[in-house]
């Protein structure tokens, strides 16, 4: 029967052939999975290369699915280095053993609480919390400093949120360490029954916020940066917070050497140093609208310093390994539901 | 070609299927297996307690919505498609050409583009609301919602079969039933409805098991089901998702099991080669509504998320975002081919299936068939990462990383349903009389295979084909874990460009996905139908 179908098959392959070349050639280049675009981050990666001399292959996909690839993979995994959006992705492949302690010197570059207590992975850059608000419709004023307030009436109905995002869950992850699994519960559940309307993601949040849906969303500082990049005239404006408020929280994106790195790691290691270089702290601030982490480089014009929205000592490797605790609260308080 | 026909039930051999056919069978659903073996593993092998983890994630609030969606888009899609189909066919509905082209089009549609171009179009203060002002639009969410999105977006897995079918059946039995003096609503209930029902079945359960599996649009309209719980966990929690996992494969199995009972006992005709003209039915005053009807229908479904599109590429285009050509041509070749490449082999690998279970009465056939149907329920991540659990066993596992094997054979296990049907529908059609003629004049099997079997099959084997092209050209979870790296497809380049917020790109990606689509469905499936008549 094999036989009947060799024709068709022999066509399937004749369409597949001009593809069979184009993956990546032998297993001396630095494989490099980034849970970061490659729009934000390719071209970097193209200099890192280009300066260093060492050729890189790049898989591109969601943090959470590439970590948990990484770990399906185990010891067999090509991955050498690991790029996250997020601290929870990074977060869960350290719970998991699978990252190696980085130098001290590379550790060193980035204030304690952007990376690991372990040492294993470091941050990179920051994304900021804040309150995204139609300025055509609500002056600044009108704008809570704390996400707390969202809770009082006068926000029913006006409010969005994005209960499966990861950064959203971060974000939470971030408030149970500051005020406590119970005061977090609580916040949840109060906005669900203030009629908080939920989103898949932060982009849709803003989305939102610009047709006039809504008036205020809970999102990362970064998508209105790219929003007027695109387009000037769109009427979001971002609100900072309070600098103690859980809503003011610093998300990291940060970089892990893997224990697959094997004749690669010093490479993976040279990485690490070179994405928290001068040159490539800049490229954040000015390319990714993102918070520099390192070299005491200034942040991007129109966002304030760092330590205003003073991030709070928070252990940031404790993220991961919360997220299933976070997962429930949300689920409990009935938002994901909604 | 004459027509043939023989208006009797499909006849099965007494015996046992040849011992090649079953173990060509065996193998291919063993491959096919590898999912539901992951799932299985994880969540009895290892001895997890999948019974308290079911419990703390109360799972039937999630279920239970599941199956509301996917029933409701069965209707709706199965009586949308199938009004589709009579109208393209069986009418003289004004630019029939022309909405044969663009009417199985929604398909390719990734769904979380095709949801997002909706809300933004039909929301206020959206693309709708700027253009005529209407500002009283319900906000687009929910089990409505969804379900409106996923009828648009799905009807066409019951068009393409239906139509294929309707373009097929002999008009000759419709002549004389009109002959009789039978009403063309008669004629529609009473012979042409009956001669699609395993056309229509093939669509429907389709459409059911792609709505378990649908991510996309429901995460966007805010309709909380299983997949999106399985989604939303990430899969670091790896004893929820892949129990939820196992619940949609347990349903599929269900669902498929329960519609294979019925289609052993379904009548068809063997059919069948079309005659040289086609009997029309004249609209008469109903020509401009249903014209309407049909523009409605591709209006929403395929117009207004264009039109999104083409304001997000123009917004880029005008503002500062830098747009390029070079960006999508590469992404477009390499998409073309492997969803070329993935409908051959996946057309091919399941024909055994296909005779067995529709040829001979096989056990084995049947297993095989829920196997198969049941990979086209579960998410495409899950997919992806079941094979890499099975394939990094292997001793060179870097090397198959680094080929686009994988990736096929995801695709395959993933869609190889679709082509399945449609090859069942085929294997159906095929008059046991011609081959029976062939073999008493000493034809083998293989020359029956090629010279008599295949050229009869070869309209329904390319609507499969068809099927699983777009649903592979779309296809974003498993592309982004198992592509060799370095690879981009149209898909992954706008899941790159929306989820950083870059909709310039993200809209260009996404029209050229839809005019590709357009010309490589064109070329597989409506021309060679039309060559043909």
């Amino acid at each position: 029967m094999l036989r009947h179908i060799s024709v068709p098959l022999l066509v399937g392959a004749v369409a597949l052939a001009p593809l069979a070349g184009c993956g990546s050639g032998g297993g001396d280049e630095l494989v490099i999975y980034s849970g970061r675009n490659q729009e934000l981050v390719g071209s970097l990666l193209d200099d890192f290369s280009e300066e260093t001399g060492i050729s890189i292959a790049v898989r591109y996909g969601d943090s959470g699915d590439l970590a948990v690839l990484i770990d399906t993979e185990g010891d067999e995994s090509p991955a050498d280095v690991f790029l996250s959006q997020s601290p929870g992705a990074i977060g869960f492949l350290d719970g998991e053993d699978r990252l190696v302690e980085l130098p001290a010197d590379v550790l060193d570059q980035v204030p304690a609480h952007f990376r690991a207590s372990d040492g294993d992975w470091v941050g990179l850059s920051g994304r900021v919390r804040v309150i995204v608000y139609n300025a055509d419709e609500i002056d600044e004023s009108e704008v809570p400093n704390s996400v707390f307030d969202l809770t009082a009436p006068e926000y029913e109905g006006r409010v969005g949120l994005a209960p499966s995002n990861g950064s959203f869950q971060d974000f939470v992850t971030i408030m149970r360490s500051m005020r406590g699994d119970d005061e977090t519960l609580e916040w949840l559940t109060a906005m669900r029954e203030n009629g908080v309307r939920t989103y898949e993601n932060n982009i849709a949040i803003r989305e939102a916020v610009a047709r006039g849906e809504i008036d205020f969303g809970l999102v990362n500082h970064y998508y209105n940066e790219q929003a007027k990049a695109e387009d000037p005239d769109t009427p979001t404006e971002n609100h900072f917070l309070d600098g103690d408020d859980p809503g003011a929280a610093i998300l990291t994106t940060a970089v892990g050497v893997l224990d697959t790195a094997g004749g690669q790691a010093e490479n993976a290691e040279r990485l690490a140093e070179f994405l928290l270089t001068r040159e490539a702290q800049e490229y954040f601030a000015t390319e990714t609208f993102e918070y520099p982490l390192a070299a005491g480089v200034d942040p991007p014009s129109d966002l304030p310093a760092l330590d205003s929205p003073a991030s709070p000592e928070i252990d940031f490797s404790a993220l991961g390994s919360g997220l299933q605790r976070t997962r429930e609260l949300i689920r409990d308080s009935g938002l994901e539901s909604a | 070609m004459t027509a043939v026909v023989i208006p009797v039930r499909v006849r099965r051999f007494r015996g046992g299927p040849p011992i090649g056919l079953s173990v060509a069978g065996i193998v291919v659903a063993a491959f096919f297996a590898l999912p539901l073996a992951y799932l299985l593993w994880h969540n009895i092998g290892v001895g997890r307690d999948l019974v308290d983890v079911l419990r703390a994630e109360n799972f039937l609030d999630p279920l239970r919505r599941t199956l509301t969606l996917a029933v409701i888009v069965s209707f709706g899609a199965t009586a949308l498609g199938t009004a589709l189909a009579w109208l393209l066919t069986r009418t003289d509905l004004p630019g029939r050409w022309f909405w044969r082209i663009v009417v199985p089009l929604p398909l390719v549609m990734p769904s979380f583009v095709g949801a997002f171009a909706l809300v933004a179009a039909f929301t206020r203060g959206g693309l709708v609301d700027s253009l005529f002002g209407i500002e009283q639009l319900p906000r687009i969410e929910g089990l409505w919602a969804a379900s409106l999105v996923l009828t648009l977006l799905t009807y066409p897995y019951v068009y393409l079969p239906v139509s294929a079918r309707l373009e097929s059946l002999p008009r000759s039995l419709e002549e004389s039933a009109r002959a009789l003096g039978r009403s063309p609503r008669e004629v529609f209930r009473t012979v042409v409805l009956p001669q699609c029902t395993g056309a229509m079945w093939a669509g429907t359960l389709l459409v059911f098991l792609y709505c378990l599996a649908e991510f996309g649009a429901v995460q966007i309209l805010h309709y909380d089901t299983l997949t999106r719980a399985i989604y939303s966990s990430k899969l670091y929690d790896r004893d929820v998702a892949l129990s939820l996992s196992l619940i949609l494969a347990v349903t599929a199995l269900a669902v498929v099991f329960v519609e294979r009972r019925h289609a052993r006992r379904r009548v068809q005709t063997e059919a069948i080669a079309p005659t040289a003209r086609i009997v029309q039915n004249n609209l008469g005053a109903w020509r401009y509504p249903a014209l309407g009807f049909v523009v409605l229908i591709v209006g929403v479904a395929l117009a207004v998320p264009i039109a999104v599109l083409a304001q997000w590429t123009a917004r880029g285009v005008f503002g500062t975002a830098e747009l390029t050509a070079r960006d999508v041509v590469r992404p477009a070749i390499t998409t073309a081919g492997l969803g070329l490449g993935t409908a051959f082999v996946a057309v091919a690998v399941v024909l055994p299936i296909a005779f067995l279970t529709v040829r001979y009465r096989s056990t084995s056939g049947e297993v095989a068939n829920g196997v198969i149907v049941s990979g086209f329920a579960l998410p495409g991540i899950v997919i992806a990462i079941a094979i890499v659990f099975f394939v990094v066993r292997l001793p060179n596992y870097e090397e198959l990383s680094r080929s686009i094997g994988l990736l096929v054979f995801a695709y395959v296990v993933h869609f190889g349903s679709q082509s399945l049907r449609a090859g069942q529908v085929a294997v159906g059609g095929v008059p046991r009389r011609v081959e029976d003629a062939a073999r008493s004049l000493g034809v083998g099997r293989v020359r029956r295979l090629v010279t008599v079997q295949l050229p009869l099959m070869r309209a329904g084997l390319l609507a499969g084909a068809g099927l699983v092209l777009l649903s592979t050209m779309k296809e974003l979870p498993a592309t982004l874990i198992l592509a060799p790296i370095g690879t981009e497809t149209l898909a992954t380049e706008i899941w790159t460009s929306q989820s950083e917020g870059f909709f310039a790109e993200a809209g260009l990606a996404s029209l050229v996905l839809i005019a590709l689509s357009g010309v490589l469905t064109w070329l597989l499936t409506i021309r060679p139908s039309r060559a043909r008549s």
